[in-house]
């Protein structure tokens, strides 16, 4: 049931994501979009631009007419004039209307974008240092959204990028066509800012705050973007992607999601070997963790701990579980991130790598009762 | 005119003299310069290219951090302090800055203020790297343990410039020669004038939001944390009620400088002064309430969104008012193009484009999409490397010869015009292109799609560095070599400054000159 809910699920993204738009390196604008909001934004955009080109050409003509004809070697003699009030009020006064004129467009298109009401799906967004994580609200479905590895494994390789190099990531966010979604923007550690520049929508995620944004997309599609504010270490490196799918598409998935998480619930009932733990949370480690604590453990003296010879992963059990889970002072909780699985393996993997051996195993059992027992 | 300095270190060390000062301002943020724009090579070598080739994105942001804090704080305002100190008094016929002993002491905190900012790069867990607008929570809970000398640092140059400006109102407002009126002043000591009630104002601000952060990290308050109670969006709209100002802070004195340029060179004086005094207060009255417009995505509400669009726009009357002076102050003079006018025209020009992209930005909605990308970082360059920048290095050819009574090679000057023009341009014209095509700013690596632009720019800026490098050897050169000044200097020049000879004696003015 559920491979064939996959497969068919595969085969309707393939079918419907038209491929990321050819990537042009001499893009010199701001693109259209494919919302109102983005549509208006850009028309707004070009027609200021338009009047300070306009403002320019004469301002500047002026200079240059006056630097071709008023030079000293051209045997002119300078005039003494300086004072006009006539003039200065003309070039106080028209400019004022000018911004008059472009105040009325721009204060029509800020209405636009502040009214989040009547949305019909509700997604809180999450920043986290350096993830999104999105939460359908009402409908049961959560997920972490991080940078993909292909991207991660080209960062520091000299082969040429591919096209969506760090724009991509494990899980897109997936939204329905056709309906006004209203994103509830937040951050649970720093300051982030989630900005998708085709749908025009940059909120700031503020931790303490919940800030309101709305898009509504018409046709399916993909849509890139990254985070806007300075988050720390790995800002350049926590982009977005929004696929736009049809209604029931969007049901299927939803579904799908559904599926998964019961699936996840199920396995963390099972027993695993210390094998099978040190193999994953190997994989969990170098996905989740590495970024702070570094590949080989050693941390960043003075930013992140060592992970080798560290008294939490070579102590008690039940402080590791709670560092983990619940995170710590710049330390992410990993809690809801992780399944009880992969911080079983995570945790094994960290008390038996980097020589410290403690010999002892954490079962996925063991993750669910701690935080039960909370 | 009894005696003139004494000699070896303790000359500088101990000197009130508001020459030797200014020398020793302007020596000192030049150094600055320096080193803020290695910072500024190291992130441009960076991103010559897509991947990370050359530091890690941690240094990498303790680079954007610190070039941000050396520049603004190190490089252009003690430059400015400098100008004021040389010119101010000679300008208004006073023979020294009115409080000198607290001169001396305002310009020494300065090197141990930097010392000390510098030094953090070599602590455990590195400099300052939240970005020079330091936001909290990234700037308290999740700093480095740096932070506090940093905070330390800025309460030093918070003192330094607020004990500057009180000098500089101080010496304007009692000290001027009779028959100086207020309106007969030069436009510098105007600009200056209002740009040190600005500093009076705001620098305190500055060092309350210090203050704060340094509270919430050491003694377990909460102003800015959102667990404790606190609140990271007050951080914002403190810090730019300080920052917004102090961008003005690093320009009104630049438009001074221009003031007195153009019309020597045009040898025309200044089209509407007294227009431009008032430009320049109302531009000063309005930096104070259009702070919000740094903030316009964190969700502010409707209202306080457009109030801040529409006052922010205003800016842009004044600040025409002042271009179209200047171009009217050409317009029908009989103009030379030496150096010093080559940085003031170079001025107008890319300060409007600079004025251009900030009253895009400054229209909310759209400010959605440049927010936090290389738009922005493109326009504030345009303001500050032609604005502040090229007007220093104008005010520096302008004034060199009155200081060292030495001419600088004009071939050398206009060489170095070009390329320092020309690397301007190639760095910052493009970031307008990667901004608008959504690169997002203070990121260390990138899409392909930006590759092209930042390639560009990372060219300009080396040859921008290039050109500074020859800078140093033309003042060297002159100071060293040069071929002796005449008083005059420039044929168009007016003012109380020329009137004494070149180089200007120790003391000028001890008895004060009768202006008419
Ligand atoms: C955003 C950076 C970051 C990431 C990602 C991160 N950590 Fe941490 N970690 C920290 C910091 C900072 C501390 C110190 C926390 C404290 O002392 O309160 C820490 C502490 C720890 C400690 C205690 C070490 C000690 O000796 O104090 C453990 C164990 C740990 N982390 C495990 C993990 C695991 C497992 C992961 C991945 C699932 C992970 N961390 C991912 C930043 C991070
Ligand atoms: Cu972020």
């Amino acid at each position: 049931m559920l491979s064939i809910f996959k497969r068919s699920l595969a085969l309707l993204l393939a079918a419907s994501l038209p491929v990321a738009a050819e990537i042009d390196p001499w893009q010199y604008n701001l693109t259209e979009g494919v919302t109102s909001v983005s549509q208006n934004v850009y028309g707004l955009h070009m027609f200021i631009f338009y009047i300070c080109c306009i403002i320019g050409v004469i301002v500047f003509g002026a200079m240059f007419v006056s630097m071709y004809l008023h030079r000293k070697s051209r045997g002119v003699e300078a005039s003494q004039f300086h004072e006009s009030v006539k003039l200065e009020l003309v070039w106080t006064i028209v400019p004022a209307l000018i911004l008059i004129g472009m105040a009325f467009p721009a204060t029509k298109s800020l209405m636009e974008i502040y009214d989040t009401d009547n949305a019909e799906l509700d997604i809180i967004v999450t920043g986290h240092q350096w993830k999104w994580q999105y939460e359908y609200r009402g409908e049961g479905v959560s997920f972490f959204s991080n940078l993909s590895q292909k991207s991660k494994d080209q960062i520091y390789s000299a082969d040429a990028k591919s096209d969506d190099y760090l724009l991509d990531v494990d899980n897109p966010l997936v939204i329905p066509t056709g309906t006004k979604v209203r994103f509830l923007v937040t951050a649970a550690d720093v300051i982030h800012s989630w900005w998708v520049p085709e749908l025009a929508v940059k909120r700031d995620a503020i931790p303490g705050y919940i800030n309101e944004a709305w898009t509504k997309v018409d046709e399916p599609g993909h849509f890139v973007g990254q985070c806007a504010e300075l988050c720390g270490k790995d800002h350049g490196f926590m982009p977005i992607e929004v696929k736009v799918v049809s209604p029931e598409e969007f049901e299927s998935w939803l579904g799908e999601k559904r599926a998964e998480a019961a699936a996840i619930a199920e396995a963390a009932k099972q027993t695993f070997t210390i094998d099978q733990l040190l193999e994953e949370g190997k994989v969990v480690y170098d996905t989740y963790c590495a970024a702070c604590h570094q590949a080989n453990g050693q941390g960043v003296p003075g930013a992140f701990p060592a992970i080798a010879g560290s008294p939490i992963a070579m102590g008690d059990v039940g402080l590791h579980m709670d560092r983990v889970l619940n995170g710590g002072v710049g330390m992410p909780p990993f809690g809801e991130q992780l399944t009880p699985v992969q911080s079983a393996a995570v945790i094994t993997y960290q008390r038996n790598a980097f020589g410290n051996n403690m010999g002892d195993i954490v079962q996925p059992v063991d993750v669910v009762q701690y935080q039960q027992g909370q | 005119m009894a005696h003139g300095p004494a000699k070896g270190f303790s000359r500088w060390l101990y000197t009130t003299n508001h020459k030797d000062i200014g020398s020793m301002y302007l020596w000192f943020s030049f150094a600055m310069f320096f080193l803020g724009g290695i910072f500024a090579l190291v992130i441009r070598a960076e991103l010559f290219q897509p991947g990370m080739q050359i530091v890690d994105p941690n240094f990498f942001n303790q680079m954007t951090t610190m070039h941000g804090l050396v520049m603004v704080f190190g490089a252009v305002m003690p430059a400015f302090v400098g100008l004021a100190n040389w010119m101010v008094p000679m300008m208004i016929g006073a023979p020294d800055m009115a409080l000198p002993r607290m001169n001396n002491w305002s310009f020494w905190i300065l090197p141990f203020a930097f010392a000390m900012l510098a030094s953090t790069l070599f602590m455990e867990g590195g400099a300052p790297n939240f970005g020079w607008t330091f936001y909290a929570p990234l700037s308290t809970t999740y700093a480095p343990a740096s932070v506090t000398f940093f905070i330390f640092a800025v309460h030093i140059m918070g003192a330094s410039s607020i004990m500057g400006s009180i000098n500089i109102i101080a010496t304007i407002l009692n000290m001027r020669a009779p028959g100086m009126t207020l309106m007969k002043m030069p436009l510098f000591v105007w600009t200056w004038l209002i740009t040190a009630y600005l500093l009076i104002a705001v620098m305190p601000v500055l060092a309350g939001v210090v203050t704060m952060m340094l509270m919430d990290i050491h003694f377990g308050t909460s102003f800015f944390d959102a667990a404790g109670g606190g609140d990271p969006v007050l951080f914002q709209h403190v810090f730019w009620f300080f920052g917004h100002p102090e961008v003005y802070i690093m320009i009104l004195p630049a438009f001074g400088v221009v003031s007195a340029i153009i019309p020597t060179f045009a040898r025309k004086p200044l089209f509407g002064y007294s227009s431009m005094v008032y430009a320049t207060a109302s531009i000063a009255f309005l930096s104070f309430i259009v702070w919000a417009h740094h903030m316009f995505t964190v969700g502010i509400p409707l209202l306080g969104e457009l109030f801040f669009m529409y006052a922010t726009m205003l800016i842009a009357v004044p600040t025409g008012v002042k271009v179209f002076n200047w171009v009217t102050t050409m317009w029908k003079g009989a103009m030379t193009f030496e150096t010093p006018m080559l940085f003031s025209i170079a001025f107008v020009i890319l300060f409007t484009i600079g004025g251009f992209s900030g009253l895009m930005l400054a229209i909310a909605p759209v400010d959605f999409q440049y927010h936090d990308t290389y738009f922005v970082v493109a326009h504030f360059h345009y303001v500050l490397v032609p604005g502040a920048i090229f007007s220093i290095t104008a005010a520096v050819y302008y004034w060199l010869p009155k200081w060292c009574g030495k001419m600088y090679d004009e071939t050398l000057g206009k060489t170095h015009f070009w390329l320092a023009f020309a690397g301007l341009n190639i760095t910052f014209f493009p970031m307008h292109f990667s901004g608008l095509a959504y690169m997002p700013r203070r990121i260390p690596d990138y899409n392909v799609a930006f590759a092209n632009w930042n390639m560009i720019s990372s060219v300009g800026a080396f040859l921008f560095g290039a050109a500074q490098v020859l800078f140093l050897y033309i003042i060297i050169r002159t100071i060293v070599s040069g071929k002796k000044a005449t008083d005059q200097v420039w044929e168009g020049a007016t003012g109380l400054e020329w009137s004494v000879p070149s180089p200007a004696p120790y003391h000028t003015f001890s008895t004060p000159p009768e202006v008419k």
